[in-house]
């Protein structure tokens, strides 16, 4: 008796959270489902209305002014990941393996963007961008300086989690055997911990491709993709949108099992 | 970790190494996010007469603070309503899913992990739009809604004016909790993972029901990762306006709304940069408040 119950509590519970994290798929779904909706007959309504290949197979035929919201929004993407994966990274490493007076200071000042409104932290750099005389040139490069500042923290999280999580036996081993300062760091300790760097370069793109409050205040003339949507919604929004979102969810959903993949493959050979 | 720190480096020279490593970013962070808040409180403090092309002057005035509070009362207290119901939502929802993978998803947590965060892979505005079409007057959430009268419950409580659910404020917290919650999921699962299994056993070895047990051990152990949750989706739902936008009426309007015109269609950076302030000190209050009650120290 009571064993069945505990068999039915279980899975009760397990089956909730599943239907949870279903309820997270249904938005997605809907977007994989609306890049295969013909929306020519009317475009106002944010509806499945019939089949198509369509949007998929001509990016020609995309609408006015969305191909280059895409372009410059993986440009900026671009930089902005290479940018903060390298300062994050390199401060993850001071935090974890090195001691020096205002780490704690510093630790907070990681924290608190993460914790901060965007559409606070976008309103503080637009202040400082027009007091600094940039209010007339804002565009890519103050885009850009807007996203590293919000990635950076989130890298240095992701790499110092990993980092953390090392275990430092095979550095001492690799001293052991007389490698240099230089060769144990990258014949070991880069190597362990490049799945954390790559995740969190990942989690950069996608933070950044995404961003929607911080750009749009500080974007000018500049149109990313995501403002792009959002301005679209106002004229009826156009079905291609939804080809880069699937296309942009398919990405990053294969680049994490492949690094996982990847990640597995290591610890095996480490264990055996 | 220190045993290696000896062997790689003498401790002068260590020292340094850590300085040099996190200097750039902690620039960065400096100049582009501490200093922009100085920025931002002296543009709250501007003459209001000013304009984006002539220039504003400093003059101290204090006045914006009250013209804004009275301006745009609605939009704060809506603002911090509907990020308050749907940070409970998320609190009640992701409270099961992060159980569920703790304590029962055995070998399949990993996956279960990759899958809370999956959604963010796809854009935040697409997910937001899709609940238009979910929610749109005659799919069949709306259908369902109506004839079960849960409809007519929600406009008992005035979340909903007619018969419809889109373009409502219970579409808009609706949108805010499914936005916002894999933030409240990950430090939940984070501090229920560290709950020992054995101490919720003993509870049942004690004769406490599986109820009691829960609300007497697990729960009161997983309250840093409730208030880091609550916290990490409160701050955001209050700041955000696109659910409002794309999910609400001109009625639903949200405080990022107004400061996001105020900014970029109406120019009067005076008026915007007070109410940024004043929804930072409402957030910074109500955190400290909150940290003091719930007695979790150990957020960061």
């Amino acid at each position: 008796m009571t064993t069945a119950r505990r068999w039915i509590g279980d899975h009760l519970v397990l089956g909730l959270g599943i239907l949870v994290l279903a309820y997270t798929f249904v938005p997605i779904a809907i977007v994989v489902l609306m890049s295969f909706n013909d929306s020519s007959k009317s475009r106002n309504v944010y509806k499945f209305q019939e089949f198509t290949l369509e949007n998929w197979l001509h990016p020609g035929q995309w609408a006015d002014g969305m191909g280059s919201s895409v372009w410059l929004s993986i440009q900026i993407a671009f930089c902005a990941t290479l940018v903060a994966t390298i300062l994050g990274t390199l401060a993850a490493f001071a935090l974890t393996r090195h001691r020096f007076a205002g780490r704690s200071a510093a630790n907070v000042i990681i924290f608190l963007p993460m914790a901060s409104p965007e559409i606070v932290m976008g309103s503080s750099l637009l202040s400082l961008f027009v007091a600094a005389g940039f209010g007339g040139s804002l565009g890519f490069v103050t885009i850009l300086i807007a996203h590293v500042m919000f990635c950076l923290s989130f890298v240095i999280v992701t790499v110092k989690a990993r980092l953390s999580g090392l275990n430092d036996n095979l550095e001492q081993a690799a001293m052991d055997l007389y490698a240099t300062e230089a060769q144990t760091f990258w014949r070991v300790t880069f190597p362990l911990v490049l799945p954390g760097i790559i995740g969190a370069a990942l989690l950069s793109f996608s933070l950044s491709f995404d961003d929607f409050i911080i750009t749009n205040l500080n974007a000018g003339q500049s149109v990313t993709f995501p403002m792009f949507v959002y301005g679209a919604n106002q004229r009826g929004v156009p079905m291609e949108v939804n080809v880069i979102g699937t296309a942009m969810f398919v990405i990053s959903i294969a680049i994490v099992l492949g690094n996982e993949v990847v990640r597995r493959r290591q610890a095996k050979t480490l264990a055996g | 970790m220190a045993a290696l720190d000896d062997v790689v480096a003498p401790k002068a020279k260590r020292k340094l190494t850590g300085y040099w490593l996190i200097l750039p970013g902690a620039v960065w962070l400096l100049i582009f996010f501490v200093v922009p808040f100085y920025s931002l409180v002296a543009s709250s403090l501007f003459d209001p007469k000013g304009s984006p092309l002539t220039g504003y002057d400093m003059t101290f005035h204090f006045q914006n603070f009250w013209d804004a509070i009275d301006k745009y009362k609605g939009q704060i207290w809506r603002s911090l309503w509907y990020a308050g119901v749907a940070t409970l939502l998320c609190l009640v929802v992701g409270y099961v899913l992060a159980y569920a993978i703790a304590f029962k998803a055995g070998r399949w947590k990993n996956l279960m992990l990759v899958l809370v965060i999956a959604p963010f892979f796809t854009s935040f505005l697409l997910r937001t739009l899709s609940w238009q079409l979910i929610l749109s007057d005659d799919g069949w959430v709306t259908s369902l809604a109506r004839s079960t009268h849960f409809i007519d419950l929600l406009q008992v409580v005035g979340l909903v004016d007619g018969d419809r659910l889109l373009a409502t404020q219970f579409a808009v917290i609706a949108g805010l909790t499914y936005n916002f919650l894999p933030f409240m999921v990950l430090p939940l699962y984070a501090s229920l993972e560290k709950v020992d299994p054995r101490l919720i056993e003993a509870a049942g070895d004690l004769y406490a029901s599986p109820m009691r047990g829960f609300f007497k051990v697990t729960f009161p152990l997983s309250l840093p990762g409730v208030v880091a949750g609550t916290l990490l989706t409160f701050i955001p739902a209050a700041g955000d306006y696109v659910n409002a936008t794309l999910l609400g009426n001109t009625n639903t309007r949200m405080v990022g709304n107004s400061i996001q015109s105020l900014f970029t269609s109406q120019g009067d950076y005076a008026a915007a940069g007070a109410l940024s302030v004043i929804l930072m000190v409402i957030i910074v209050a109500a955190v400290m408040l909150y940290v003091r009650t719930a007695g979790t120290e150990d957020l960061v």
